[in-house]
């Protein structure tokens, strides 16, 4: 055993003075693997970090959340709607919700204007998300002016700022008073945005539905496992074209691999042909020639992961945003909180070092089978 | 030490450009001799070198090393006897560019994982005893031709072989280093190893280290000549 971790060590040292024997190649071929990994990293760890950020929040999202609809379109909630609800069996608690969008046009970005009726907010008050505050430069106690939809000039002094535990959600809020919020969007009296539902038995979310379109056929409930499954869809819609936009890369990434890595100049089968001259079996060449492979593969992988991870997480990932969020690059700039899967490292892993390694030994193999004489002969 | 027996080797076969490097040949290398094949070029001695060295397997006829016939035995097999048996000087030497010349000579033990401390010993004592421990961490490509070939001396002892094998070791040195180049096999000599040589220096075929000389031509053996 001590003399096969010998052997291997003197591989790799052979395997790293190869390499460093034609340092631009090996450069420009790891620069190059380093810069797919952090492409695919990159676009796969944002899509995970916002799958897993989307099913923390809905997790604890109402099962159902009813709108009403007039000629297709959403409408406000009517009053006496609430009273009906109530009649329905299996709901166990009914949340009216008050929420619109304003688009604020001093930053380019959108707002979620809301009412939150668990947290005690005094008017002229409001509360803001972070990317808001960062977004505005807002701090506790300054005043903000939005100009509303009819062009009145409102101004609130921001109270707090939400914390930054999820910024997804909370990136765009502004959390106000009930009274504000109906003088801002001229929201009638007894009129609200939506309904959010709870239901006492999770099994029976399905049932409860049924039941409300029946009693109530303007109204379109909207299931949370519904939106769970559209997130998931649209990120891997999003993820999927985005790895479609890069295929072309991919592939030269592959000729190039195949042609500077795998396909032998005539030094490197000379180099070959005397290692097989001097005593080398065909193995321990294709030992040493698979460390080199390995050697810039895991250098790569590396650089290339730590790169997608500093891009993603701290610089917002600014090079895939529009491709990515889509219409969500209005929304304020939001951090994702950093996450890093195993299974997802794994897979990454096995669909870029893997096929690499294997496609450089192929010819390596078909060079370490001649004669060794022919090393004689070069 | 090394039998051949009916050792025919062709090139190419089957082909258009068909090429017959060696006919008929039978020949005994003894052991603790200083073997040399001269002629022409294009005579097939060093063809002829790469089947004793069982770097190439001939087309036809048998191979016997210590009386145990070799030519027929699968690749890994091959290797492994080439490895503790003999050891190489290439005409041009082949080291490999980038090393220094302590890293070439301990290349071919690589695959014996022998521990480090050791193999270095090894390797530093026998550039010292070339005159070359000055020059050891010296890239290859920054050595005189005398220096390579003396580096690639070192590395064909590195696995201490019984059997020293070089081809044309004078072609490419002057004068003063090919009887530099004789002394060095005087004393390898003395150490009672067998030592095969293509030339066709004068210097070396007619020096009296020699005890055989095999002539050949035209991929023949034309004449053996035993000085002992």
């Amino acid at each position: 055993m001590r003399t096969w971790i010998e052997k291997q060590l003197y591989l790799i040292d052979f395997a790293l003075a190869s390499l460093a024997r034609k340092k631009a190649k090996h450069f420009g071929l790891l620069l190059l693997f380093a810069a797919l990994v952090f492409v695919l990293a990159s676009v796969s760890l944002y899509t995970h970090a916002l799958r897993r950020e989307t099913q923390s929040l809905l997790a604890a999202s109402p099962e159902i959340v009813l709108q009403r609809l007039v000629a297709g379109r959403h409408d406000l909630i009517p009053p006496g709607y609430l009273e009906r609800l109530g009649t329905i069996r299996g709901v166990q608690k009914i949340q009216p919700r008050l929420w619109g969008y304003y688009y604020d046009a001093v930053v380019k970005a959108n707002y979620t204007f809301m009412v939150a009726p668990d947290m005690a907010i005094a008017r002229g008050e409001i509360v803001v998300g972070p990317a808001l505050m960062r977004a505005r430069g807002l701090a506790p106690g300054n005043g903000v002016s939005f100009r509303s939809y009819t062009g009145e000039l409102f101004t609130f002094i921001v109270g707090d700022v939400l914390p930054q535990a999820s910024e997804l959600v909370s990136a765009d809020l502004v959390l106000m008073h009930e009274a504000d919020f109906r003088a801002f969007f001229k929201y009638p009296e007894g009129h609200y945005t939506d309904v959010a539902l709870s239901i006492a038995n999770p099994q029976e979310v399905k049932n409860v539905a049924k039941k409300l379109l029946n009693q109530l056929p303007d109204s379109r409930p909207i299931l949370r496992e519904e939106v769970l499954r559209t997130y998931a869809s649209l990120f891997d819609w999003r993820e999927g074209l985005m790895l479609a936009l890069l295929s072309a890369a991919i592939l030269a990434f592959v000729i190039f691999a195949w042609d500077k890595a795998a396909g032998l100049s005539a030094e490197e089968r000379r180099e070959i042909g005397i290692l097989k001259a001097i005593g080398w079996e065909t193995g321990e060449v294709l030992s040493m020639k698979s460390w080199e492979a390995i050697l810039i593969a895991l250098a790569a992988f590396l650089v290339g992961y730590l790169a997608a991870y500093l891009h993603v997480f701290h610089q917002h990932a600014f090079l895939f945003e529009p491709v990515l969020k889509g219409w969500a690059v209005l929304y304020p700039r939001f951090a994702l909180p950093p996450h890093i899967d195993g299974l997802q490292i794994a897979t990454l892993f096995f669909f870029t070092v893997v096929p690499y390694v294997a496609a450089t030994l192929v010819p390596i193999w078909r060079a370490a089978t001649i004669d060794p004489d022919a090393a004689m002969r070069l | 030490m090394i039998e051949l027996s009916g050792i025919r080797k062709v090139f190419n076969q089957g082909r258009h450009n068909e090429f017959c490097a060696l006919s008929s040949i039978d020949l005994t290398i003894p052991a603790q001799r200083i073997t040399v094949l001269k002629g022409p070029s294009g005579s097939g001695k060093t063809t002829l070198l790469t089947i004793l060295g069982l770097l190439a397997r001939p087309t036809e006829g048998r191979v016997k090393l210590l009386g145990e016939a070799v030519s027929g035995l699968p690749e890994r097999f091959l290797t492994e006897i080439r490895r503790k048996t003999f050891g190489f000087v290439f005409q041009q030497f082949h080291l490999l560019r980038g090393l220094s010349a302590l890293e070439n000579v301990i290349l071919p033990a690589y695959p014996l994982g022998l521990p480090r401390r050791e193999l270095l010993a090894k390797g530093e004592a026998l550039l010292a005893r070339l005159r070359l421990d000055q020059r050891r961490n010296a890239r290859i490509e920054w050595l005189s031709g005398g220096e390579q070939q003396r580096v690639a001396i070192c590395r064909a002892l590195i696995n201490d072989p019984q059997v020293l094998i070089a081809d044309e070791p004078t072609a490419n040195l002057d004068t003063r280093l090919a009887k530099e180049f004789l002394a060095i096999l005087e004393s390898l000599a003395e150490e009672k190893r067998t030592i095969v040589l293509t030339s066709h220096d004068p210097l070396i075929v007619e020096s009296s280290l020699c005890d055989r000389i095999v002539s050949m031509r035209d991929g023949r053996i034309i004449e053996i000549y035993d000085r002992r």
